[in-house]
């Protein structure tokens, strides 16, 4: 019997809002499946599960808000708990089965749909709900499945509703992670796709005239729509609480950082001919799908340098310094409409450049959705803020707690430069280190700046 | 595809990217980039989903032909 509890989800968490359960009693779940959607002052995330089983009991409903540690569901572990067993045909094996909700492998289950046939439109790839359904014809009775019905009801993050119905497709959900779940008037059908554009357009799907089957809302209707001459926007109030409490969270959690934390700041500014030219080289012959961004090559330098100076890499807690066994590298990523998160790249130090590149538009794309997951945002050991973008040279970061340093890199920009002995123009880099005295000194530091310029130096080896 | 699709096309495609982009203030020679606040990833995008749409190769060498609406419906009709 374990217990699955509301994590922590930051060093800043104390409390948090169960916005939806994604499963439910007698439900199989496997290790890392997403079972819940916590809501945080930051970000709505999508919350693993440690263990892998059967759901016994869920103890807390949506929309309560508890602290950090509290139980909010009974597992039984694998192999303990025969009940249900029997019901459910065998799980499709692992190798088969892209990042989905248990929801929906049940639905391909009862659907009798491969899933490795089916393509994700979901974030990462996923496969949603509405991907089975398409590619399954619903069955008129769906044998012995009546009780269970309720539970295909979502498998995507949505807030609460009141009541559970059985669904067709698409019933209403609001994917909108820009706010509290508000609730819907009206029920519209929609693809999840459409539902997520008129989100982030913040326009009422309910306005939209659909085309899809039984009058389904498409993802180009919803185009359609905001070409068109007015669409419906939702009512401004209708978010109102996310901005001011992320800006009230970072604040908190980077005033601790500077009352606790004794930053020290290096600086030093990185040629990065050899980088650019290589990136050149590669992205000349790739099409653009595949194409790298120098951000992919300077992080993946940044993870590896943090490998080779351990004391950066990890946490300070109670009074002393961890080191991490693996690099699980923090990016900063900026959101519209103001704030920022900084989700981890989990083991960033390994992963081969196009990997990297891929994993990083994947994070960023859910950042600004707000679909991250929870191991994502409490795992980075070290953490890479960038505003080259944004048009600066430099940036000074203040470290996250509980990790004890935070690297900054800013513009890529051309400056005269001298190489042995002549002087040419090259593309450079700032690149600054903020790290903890607790836990590091400034040589320690230097290191970490040495690497990461040695290593840029060579980026055929990254 | 004429200048006025490739003009519509952008206009699309950067709406998707982001989707509160004001169009009455971003005229036809505004640096995109800048005022909408497009970071390299969202840049990638931009190119992926124009190539695709319109059907045409865009390499590095044509990026900083991307910067407004104009240069980049211009070089999009070259192409298509």
């Amino acid at each position: 019997m374990a217990e699955f509890t509301m994590p922590a989800l930051g060093a800043d968490m104390t409390e948090g809002t169960l916005v939806e359960w994604l499963v439910h009693p007698g439900d199989q779940v496997h290790k890392g499946d997403i079972i819940a959607v916590v809501d945080t002052a930051k970000a709505a995330i999508e919350v693993e599960c440690f263990e892998s089983g059967v759901v016994e009991r869920l103890l807390v409903e949506p929309d309560a808000t508890v602290p950090v540690g509290t139980a909010l569901a009974v597992i039984t572990p694998a192999g303990k708990q025969p009940v249900a067993q029997a019901e459910q045909p065998a799980a499709p094996p692992a190798a088969l089965t892209p990042a989905m909700t248990p929801l929906v492998r049940h639905l391909a289950e009862e659907r009798g749909v491969d899933l490795a046939a089916v393509h994700g439109s979901g974030p990462g790839g996923r496969v949603t709900r509405a991907d089975v359904l398409a590619t399954s014809p619903p069955r008129a009775h769906p044998k012995g499945r009546e009780a269970r019905r309720p539970s295909t009801r979502a498998a995507e993050h949505a807030p609460e509703q009141p009541q559970r119905v059985p669904s067709a497709a698409g019933v209403e959900r609001d994917t909108s992670a820009a706010g509290p779940h508000r609730p819907t008037a009206a029920r519209v059908r929609a693809t999840p796709l459409a539902r997520r554009l008129a989100a982030e357009a913040d326009i009422e799907l309910a306005g939209i005239d659909g085309t899809g089957s039984g009058g389904a809302v498409r993802a180009a209707d919803v185009r359609a729509a905001l070409r068109g001459p007015s669409p419906v926007r939702k009512p401004q109030v209708a978010a109102p609480g996310r901005p001011e409490a992320m800006r009230r969270a970072i604040g908190d959690l980077m005033a601790r950082s500077k009352r606790e934390i004794p930053h020290y700041y290096l600086s030093t500014t990185i040629d990065l001919a050899a980088a650019t030219g290589w990136l050149r080289e590669q992205n000349r012959r790739l099409p653009v799908t595949e194409r790298l961004v120098p951000a992919a090559l300077l992080l993946k330098a940044a993870a590896r340098a943090a490998r080779e100076v351990p004391q950066l890499n990890g946490f300070f807690i109670e009074g002393s310094f961890a080191a991490a066994p693996e690099v699980h590298l923090g990016v900063a990523v900026s959101l519209r409409g103001g704030g920022l998160v900084a989700p981890a790249i989990h083991h960033a130090a390994d992963l081969p450049l196009p990997e990297l590149m891929a994993r990083l538009r994947d994070l960023v794309a859910r950042a600004r959705a707000g679909r991250l997951r929870g191991s994502e945002a409490t795992d980075p050991t070290i953490t890479v803020t960038s505003l080259g973008d944004h048009g600066v040279e430099a940036v000074f970061g203040v470290i996250y707690p509980p990790q004890v340093a935070l690297v900054g890199l800013g513009k890529v920009v051309e400056r005269p430069w001298a190489v042995d002995g002549l002087l040419g123009v090259r593309p450079v880099v700032t690149a600054t280190l903020s790290a903890d005295h607790r836990a590091s000194d400034g040589a320690t530091g230097a290191r970490y700046l040495a690497a990461l310029e040695r290593l840029l130096q060579k980026p055929e080896e990254l | 595809m004429n200048h006025d699709q490739a003009m519509a096309l952008v206009q699309d495609v950067l709406t998707e990217i982001v989707p509160d982009a004001d169009f009455t203030t971003i005229g036809p020679d505004t640096r995109f980039r800048e005022a909408l606040e497009l970071d390299s990833l969202d840049f990638l995008n931009l190119v992926e989903r124009l190539a695709e749409r319109a059907g045409c190769r865009i390499d590095e060498d044509d990026y900083p032909r991307l910067v407004t609406l104009d240069s980049s419906a211009t070089l999009l009709a070259e192409r298509t």
